[in-house]
Formats: structure tokens, C-alpha cells, sequence
């Protein structure tokens, strides 16, 4: 039975991806739905396909800027979510800027950015880093914080010193809640190196988006989307395993939540 | 030695109001003495243990472990507390390990000594298990292994067996004097339950509601090594008859959240 079902589970989503699909090819070709406008599944592909050079290349180059802004947010936002977690002063101090470079749009901040530091990698990678790093920060800071006082109190009476309380008590503690936030920010990342992009760039899947609209070659674009979201799909199952190898007990503890939540 | 002199613990709240948990406590623990404390929720049994621990320090007074005065948490200490609080992402042998991790003191027959220690509270097969793997009463058992590894002189026990059912309880409760009997050291045990405290102490302190202060000092002559028939025993009925008394003559049973605190076992 539970067999039956997690077959049921992938080949039910699958077919009804498949059935949009055709429909949409249908539909397409029957009202001869002009190609600038909407193009067809096999066109798009078609397409994309044609130039498989430059559509790898734009491919790698927006990995780059994810996995950079995403790699930038993680060291940054860990020892703000530690110092938070250990300091109320700097938590009082910080918290209200955290949340206000939450609310800059970061599509208004991506031009501002080019004007000072110029049409290169970095302002891409700041943006995606902007995006990023606030589900981390406060999903690291949740987890340390949310550590129980008995275990905190099993390292004082074994005169634990702070690092090792961090390193040994605090931070296991709090990887659940850590790769809840790196679930949520590699995500982001995706969205935030595509707006530096879309403002920026002469390469990139946001880049390719950009320039095939503007010529009118939709198909293309629609390519570099679907591209886009299954670079998201693939990060996101990534940290997934990630998190299955590595750290095990931490998906256990996220099904026992579920399992009583 | 542990001893109390004239202690007052004062807590504040958010707001800065105090909050009186102890109150003028003097008392002293002979080494290797078994001692419970008993009293309502709330009369600072845990304060005394963390007290003694070095995890809080005394508003007045002092505490002292042979002459020494507390000023912090000391490596010659156990504690066990009332959840088994054991590292989720650790086997059980890593667990039992950890205090000795934590002051790097690690050895190969420090580890030996770990799967001993297992093997005696019958645990030997689950040491590459993990915590979530076990029962309550086998997660406590680890508990109990991890305080007591490093030899430490004195033992303290909040509540360690409050979460768990009778039967394993008392199991639990004569495999702890075994192995106290095997290695003497001083244990001060705080507990909601008068008959665990008769039966498995040399003395019973009981206390009074918020602020708490010594009620009364009560000598359990039973003779050892105790078993759970002991409760027909007259010594026995006098002793819990009488911290009973004493509990509910500071608060009369008027309503039925007082029975709680005092379950016969």
C-alpha cells in the first residue's frame, strides 16, 4: 500500500504536467496563437535547444551569482545570528536594521548599486545576498536561541566554556532550524541574482530574458525561465540531501514535528 | 561536606519585582550522605541543587562543598535532571562521553568505562543508538551513566524520575542505589514523591512553600540495602506519615491541586 502510493505520488503530478502541456500545444496550434505572444512547448524548446552554447553559459553564469550571493549570505548572517543569540544589546541594536534592509526593494537598489560599483559581478551579488541572508540570520538566531536551558545547563555544570556550548550545544541544536532557512534562501537567491540581472548584465539567464523579449524571440525566454525555476527545484532538493547525509537527526526531528504538529 | 549558611535566593522578574525562592537556609550534607528534599512546587528544591551546582550564586549567605566556597560549577559534580536532556544528534555512548568531551579528559579507558557503565543498567546493546531510538526509562538510564562517568563526589538529582511511569521508576530508582552502595558519594535528590524519598534516603529534608525554608530534618533509620517490600516497614509508615503531616499542615488539602505534589508513589 505505501508502496502503491509513493508511485501514485510522482507518476500523478507528472501526468498531469505532461496533460497541461499538451493542452497547451493544442491549444497553440488550433487558435494559431502568433509565437511573439505565446509560443508552444516544442517551440520553446526548440529554441533553446537551437543555441545550446550560449544557453549553458547563461546557465553557469547565474549559477555563479546564486551560489556566490548565497555563499556570501551564509558567512555573513551565521556569526550575526550567533552575536544575536548571545547578545541582547546587539540583538536590540540590530534587529531594526535587519528588518530594514529586508523592506528596500532590492529592484530599486539594483540600478542604485550599478551607479557606485558598476556594471560588474559584484551589485549581482549583492542583491542576491540581500535577498538571501535574512531568512538566515533569522532562522540561525531561532534555532541557537531555542536551544533548551537544561542542555544549556549541562554544559555550564561541566564548565563548558562559550565556544564549546556553541559548538557543541547551541549550533547541533539549531541545525533544523539553520537548513529551514537555507531551504528558504537558496530559493531566494535565484530571485535576487535574477533582478541584478535584469538591471545589469551581459550574460545570465535574466540577461537572456531581457534581450529575447526585447527582439520579440519569446520562446527563448520562456526557455530561460523554465531554466530558472528548475535551477531553483534542483538547489532546493540539493540542501535537501544535504541535509539527509550530513545531518540526519535533523530530518528526523522535522518529521517528528510534523508527525505531532 | 556540602554546606549552607544562612542562604536567601532572590529572583527578579522581567519587570524587576523579586521574587524570594530561598529563604535563611542552613544546612549541611555529610559526604557520601543520600538526601532528599521534598516539598510543594515551587519552594526552590531546584534553586538548592543549582545552588550547590554553581549554576546560580546565593543573593545572601554561602554554600560550600568541602570548605571550599561555591563560586561556580565545579568538574567533581553530577547532574541529572528531571528531562534526560541527552544530545539529540548523539549516540547514547557519545552522550555518556560528553561531560568528559566538554572537559577534554577523554581517555580509551575512559570509553571502556562508558560501555561498562552501559552494560550495568542494561544498555549494552543500544550504545550506538540514538536518543529518539530509546524509551524514557532507558533515555534516564543514559542520563544517569552520563552524571555519574566522571566519578564526581557529589550527585544531584532534580526530579530525575518525574517523567517516568511507576514501574520503571522503582526499577530505576534500585538500580541508583546499587550503584550508590558500589560507589558512595553525596547525592541530594529533590523529588515530588514522600515514599521515593523515604525509601531510597539516609535523610529527608522537607520544605516550605515560596520562600523555602528547612521545615524539617527528618532521619530515615531503614536499614540498607532497601528494597520496595520496605513500605510495610514501621520505620517506613513513621516517616511518611509524618513528612505528610508536615507538608499538609503548612498547606491543608482544600483543594486538588495539592495532591499532585504529593503522590504516594
Amino acid at each position: 500500500m505505501g508502496h502503491f502510493r509513493l508511485r501514485r505520488s510522482t507518476i500523478l503530478p507528472l501526468a498531469v504536467l505532461l496533460g497541461l502541456l499538451l493542452v497547451w500545444e493544442v491549444a497553440v496550434r488550433v487558435f494559431r496563437i502568433p509565437v511573439y505572444l505565446l509560443p508552444a512547448p516544442s517551440e520553446i524548446w526548440r529554441e533553446t535547444a537551437a543555441i545550446p552554447q550560449r544557453t549553458i553559459e547563461n546557465t553557469v553564469a547565474t549559477l555563479e551569482t546564486v551560489l556566490l550571493g548565497f555563499a556570501v549570505s551564509v558567512l555573513v548572517s551565521l556569526p550575526i545570528a550567533v552575536m544575536i543569540a548571545y547578545s541582547r544589546w546587539f540583538a536590540e541594536a540590530v534587529y531594526p536594521l535587519l528588518v530594514f534592509t529586508q523592506s528596500i526593494p532590492k529592484v530599486a537598489l539594483a540600478p542604485i548599486l550599478v551607479v557606485a560599483i558598476g556594471a560588474n559581478e559584484l551589485p549581482r551579488v549583492i542583491v542576491t545576498f540581500l535577498v538571501a541572508f535574512f531568512p538566515l540570520v533569522i532562522s540561525a538566531a531561532t534555532g541557537l536561541l531555542a536551544t533548551p536551558k537544561e542542555l544549556c545547563e549541562l554544559g555550564r555544570c561541566h564548565m563548558a566554556s562559550w565556544w564549546q556550548e556553541l559548538a557543541y550545544i547551541r549550533f547541533p541544536y539549531a541545525v533544523p532550524y539553520v537548513f529551514s532557512g537555507v531551504k528558504v534562501a537558496i530559493t531566494l537567491a535565484v530571485v535576487g541574482a535574477v533582478v541584478g540581472e535584469f538591471v545589469a548584465a551581459d550574460r545570465g539567464l535574466g540577461y537572456m530574458i531581457t534581450s529575447s523579449a526585447a527582439y520579440f524571440r519569446t520562446p527563448l525566454a520562456y526557455g530561460a525561465m523554465v531554466l530558472l525555476s528548475l535551477m531553483g527545484i534542483v538547489l532546493f532538493q540539493v540542501v535537501v540531501v544535504i541535509e539527509k547525509v550530513f545531518f540526519p537527526w535533523s530530518v528526523g526531528i522535522a518529521q517528528h514535528d510534523q508527525r505531532a504538529g | 561536606m556540602i554546606e549552607f549558611h544562612a542562604v536567601d535566593k532572590i529572583f527578579s522578574t522581567v519587570d524587576g519585582e523579586p521574587v524570594p525562592a530561598l529563604n535563611d537556609v542552613t544546612l549541611t550534607i555529610p559526604r557520601n550522605q543520600f538526601l532528599s528534599v521534598v516539598g510543594p512546587s515551587g519552594c526552590g528544591k531546584s534553586t538548592l541543587l543549582r545552588l550547590i551546582a554553581g549554576l546560580l550564586s546565593p543573593t545572601q549567605g554561602n554554600v560550600s562543598i568541602e570548605g571550599e566556597l561555591v563560586n561556580g560549577p565545579r568538574p567533581d559534580l553530577g547532574f541529572v535532571f528531571q528531562a534526560p536532556t541527552l544530545l539529540p544528534w548523539s549516540s547514547v555512548l557519545d552522550n555518556v562521553l560528553f561531560p568528559l568531551r566538554l572537559m577534554r579528559r577523554i581517555t580509551p579507558e575512559s570509553v571502556n568505562a562508558a560501555k561498562e557503565f552501559l552494560g550495568l543498567v542494561g544498555l549494552a546493546d543500544f550504545e550506538q543508538r540514538y536518543p529518539a531510538e530509546l524509551s524514557g526509562g532507558m533515555q534516564q538510564r543514559v542520563a544517569i551513566c552520563r552524571a555519574l562517568l566522571h566519578h564526581p563526589s557529589v550527585l544531584l538529582m532534580d526530579e530525575p524520575f518525574g517523567a517516568l511511569d511507576a514501574l520503571t521508576r522503582e526499577e530505576i530508582a534500585l538500580e541508583l542505589l546499587r550503584i550508590w552502595e558500589a560507589q558512595p558519594k553525596t547525592v541530594v535528590f529533590v523529588t515530588h514523591s514522600i515514599s521515593e524519598a523515604v525509601l531510597l534516603s539516609d535523610r529527608v529534608i522537607v520544605m516550605t512553600p515560596r520562600p523555602g525554608r528547612v521545615l524539617a530534618d527528618i532521619g530515615v533509620r531503614l536499614a540498607r540495602p532497601r528494597t520496595f517490600d520496605l513500605d510495610r516497614d514501621p520505620e517506613f509508615q513513621r516517616c511518611t506519615h509524618a513528612i505528610r503531616d508536615l507538608i499538609f499542615g503548612v498547606r491543608p488539602t482544600s483543594g486538588t491541586g495539592e495532591k499532585a505534589w504529593v503522590t504516594s508513589g
